[in-house]
């Protein structure tokens, strides 16, 4: 499965693992994770806060603060390895071929500068345009991601924009350079829902336009089912499960993915269904458990799951799922408890 | 925004009134005051009285407050009591030299403090950080006549290179050049007693402007390490440097009191301190509610500068 997929994959990283060293503590954000983006897909990483996403991503982006610690086996863009590139090489890709959206539209933009300054810098700086095509093109793509009068727009302070609005020009930012690969970081979880809607399909309606591959963060595994391609589920600075979309939704392995789709509220299902929380805490990533570190929240765990990482077990393809029992032997233990 | 400028000087005319006010009333209950110093115990009751008559002490207080507050309006200080000179003339040829110290001293070491508060707030942790940051810790615990002894001592008293005492040797009032040899001492002194704390607020403001969401998202776009700190970052910091400018209007008049003591100069320092020594009160007095009356000013011109910079506030009411 791996061989054949990588063929098209625009990123590919392979166990990467990122500890922050603070005051002789340190903490393992991301502790051996493997994934990868195929060419014009969306694939979500679905995880609860804290669980590793922006840690994974800024880590592959070489984001990272100087306390922090990356090692991984690979981390491949297209046919580039990025670990072994200089910051000089590595800063004509950010922002060119790999653009990021943040979580929080409210503080990513210089208040001090006019949302033209931010657009035309990206401009000139990766695409070479001087100062007059540039403004010509930062008013196209602002019309791209449906602001309306971008002349006006273009002049005016982050203050002036709302929330969504300055979403949608950070995502315009984005696109100024047509990148191959666009990483969504929770880009609607500080924004109000009629809003995280409408930015949600400007992200489809550009991936569909540009021909990008996109991933998307969030930790709410509801907003992605109708957007995704792929679903990587995140745990404790670990995948838990990775498959298709219809495979995560419609056929979980494992127990934790089945836990979160149980947290999620169906209104189309129409029954008065109880939401189900996940009961207990993620793990502390100071001094993570040695084993599955979901097995403290797991009903059916077993001394077993505290003796190491499990392996993944291989379900298709597509679908991965790290966990000691199968899906059979899961059943048969639900039977059981009931 | 012209309406806000012209609410906070509204706001700002009571608060200097409340100020005349606090001093008047704090020098007038002081122990020892004006008449005492006129006059002495000798002297007949008719004496006294005529004396106090003489300089309106024999009205009711809330007169002599406006008598006194409209001298100040027109100019009209007063006299000192130990001198009988007029305290306008003293000022206006003592504060020009505190100025002529203060103004190039000061701009000089915001200057510096702005280049190397921006140097070590972009290498954080770094050597160059260190050295700055360390540098600007031991220079506001030591204290700045300490400093200046320690220049009189070695380029004075030692090498003998260099005048301390007053502003010119006499009989070379016109000369240019010794007028710079007794310049350099107090201008250095002045130059480092400013620089420290500067230095530490710039580097502050550096630091968290460097911590902003805008930097990252800044450095995922590809920006370099001298776009983010010359096209962001700096201009970011000049905001609350340029505000804080406001902040040091006093110290062109009571910037140097110590340094001017130490090394002699003719300025406002001295002054001030032989008032309070001879217990000069109308002295004290002007010099106080002067530089009380510059904090607000002052103050007043932190917030137009910051009306006029930044963009959040500038297009409000
Ligand atoms: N600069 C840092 N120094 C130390 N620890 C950090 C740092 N940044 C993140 N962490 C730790 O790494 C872990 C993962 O953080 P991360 O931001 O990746 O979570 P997340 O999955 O993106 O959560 P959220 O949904 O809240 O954004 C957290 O436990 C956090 O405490
Ligand atoms: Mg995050």
């Amino acid at each position: 499965m791996e061989e054949n997929n990588k063929n098209h994959a625009v990123l590919s990283a392979r166990n990467v693992h990122t500890t922050f060293h603070t005051h002789g503590r340190s903490v393992q954000a991301v502790r051996g994770v493997s994934f990868h983006v195929e060419h014009k897909e969306i694939l979500a990483v679905v995880g609860e806060s804290g669980s590793g996403k922006s840690v994974l991503m800024k880590s592959i982006m070489g984001l990272m603060p100087d306390n922090a610690e990356v090692v991984a086996d690979e981390t491949r863009f297209q046919e580039q390895e990025l670990s072994i590139m200089t910051p000089e090489q590595l800063r004509k890709i950010r922002g060119k071929e790999i653009a990021m959206v943040f979580q929080d539209p409210m503080t990513a933009l210089n208040p001090l500068r006019t949302i033209g300054y931010h657009l035309v810098e990206v401009l000139k700086r990766h695409r070479k345009m001087n100062g007059k095509e540039a403004q010509k093109e930062a008013i196209e793509v602002l019309k791209q991601v449906g602001i309306s009068s971008p002349e006006k727009r273009l002049m005016q302070y982050p203050h002036e924009f709302s929330g969504g609005m300055r979403q949608r020009a950070l995502i315009a930012m984005a696109l100024c350079c047509k990148p191959k690969l666009l990483i969504a970081d929770e880009p609607t979880t500080a924004l109000d829902v009629t809003i995280q809607a409408q930015i949600l399909e400007l992200l489809k309606k550009i991936q569909e336009e540009n021909g990008m591959s996109v991933v998307l963060i969030t930790h709410d595994l509801g907003v992605v089912a109708s957007l995704s391609h792929r679903i990587c589920v995140m745990y404790g600075g670990l995948i838990m499960e990775e498959g298709l979309t219809d495979e995560i939704f419609y056929a979980p392995k494992h127990p934790y993915t089945k836990a979160l789709l149980r947290a999620i509220p169906r209104p189309q299902s129409g029954s008065r269904e109880r939401l189900e929380s996940i009961p207990g805490m993620a793990p502390s990533l100071a001094s993570p458990p040695p084993g599955c570190p979901f097995a403290e929240r797991c009903k059916f765990a077993r001394e077993t799951c505290n003796e190491g990482i499990p392996q993944y077990r291989v379900y298709s393809d597509t679908q991965r799922a790290m966990c000691i029992f199968s899906d059979e032997e899961l059943s048969a233990m639900e039977k059981e408890v009931q | 925004m012209a309406k806000y400028i012209l609410k906070r000087i509204l706001t700002a005319i009571p608060m200097v009134l409340f100020i005349t006010i606090l001093c008047f009333t704090l020098m007038h209950f002081a122990p020892y005051d004006a008449i005492d110093a006129m006059t002495n115990p000798r002297m007949s009751q008719e004496t006294i009285n005529l004396i106090k008559a003489k300089y309106g002490f024999d009205q009711p207080l809330f007169i002599q407050y406006i008598r006194w507050l409209d001298g100040l309006m027109n100019g009209n200080y007063g006299y000192s009591i130990v001198t009988k000179q007029s305290i306008a003339a003293d000022l206006s040829v003592r504060i020009p030299n505190t100025i002529k110290l203060v103004l190039p001293a000061y701009f000089t070491a915001y200057s510096l403090a702005v280049v190397l508060g921006l140097l070590a707030g972009s290498r954080k942790n770094r050597a160059t950080d260190k050295l700055i940051d360390g540098f600007s810790s031991v220079g506001i615990a030591v204290p700045s006549f300490w400093f200046s002894m320690l220049l009189i001592f070695v380029f004075g008293y030692k090498l003998k290179l260099l005048p301390f005492v007053g502003m010119n040797s006499v009989g070379m009032e016109s000369s240019v050049v010794d007028f710079l040899r007794h310049y350099i001492m107090p201008f250095a002194t002045l130059v480092f007693t400013f620089l420290p704390a500067n230095i530490k607020f710039v580097r502050s403001s550096t630091l968290t402007q460097y911590s902003e969401d805008y930097v990252l998202v800044q450095q995922a776009f590809g920006a370099s390490r001298r776009e983010i700190m010359f096209k962001h970052v700096s201009k970011n910091v000049l905001l609350p440097v340029v505000t804080r400018l406001g902040m040091a209007l006093p110290l062109l008049v009571t910037g140097a009191i110590i340094t001017e003591t130490v090394f002699g100069w003719p300025g406002v320092g001295p002054y001030f301190i032989k008032a309070i020594q001879g217990l000069d009160y109308p002295i004290v007095m002007i010099i106080l509610v002067l530089s009380a009356t510059l904090v607000i000013i002052g103050n007043l011109l932190s917030d137009i500068l910051y009306c006029l910079i930044d963009p959040r506030i500038r297009e409000m009411g």
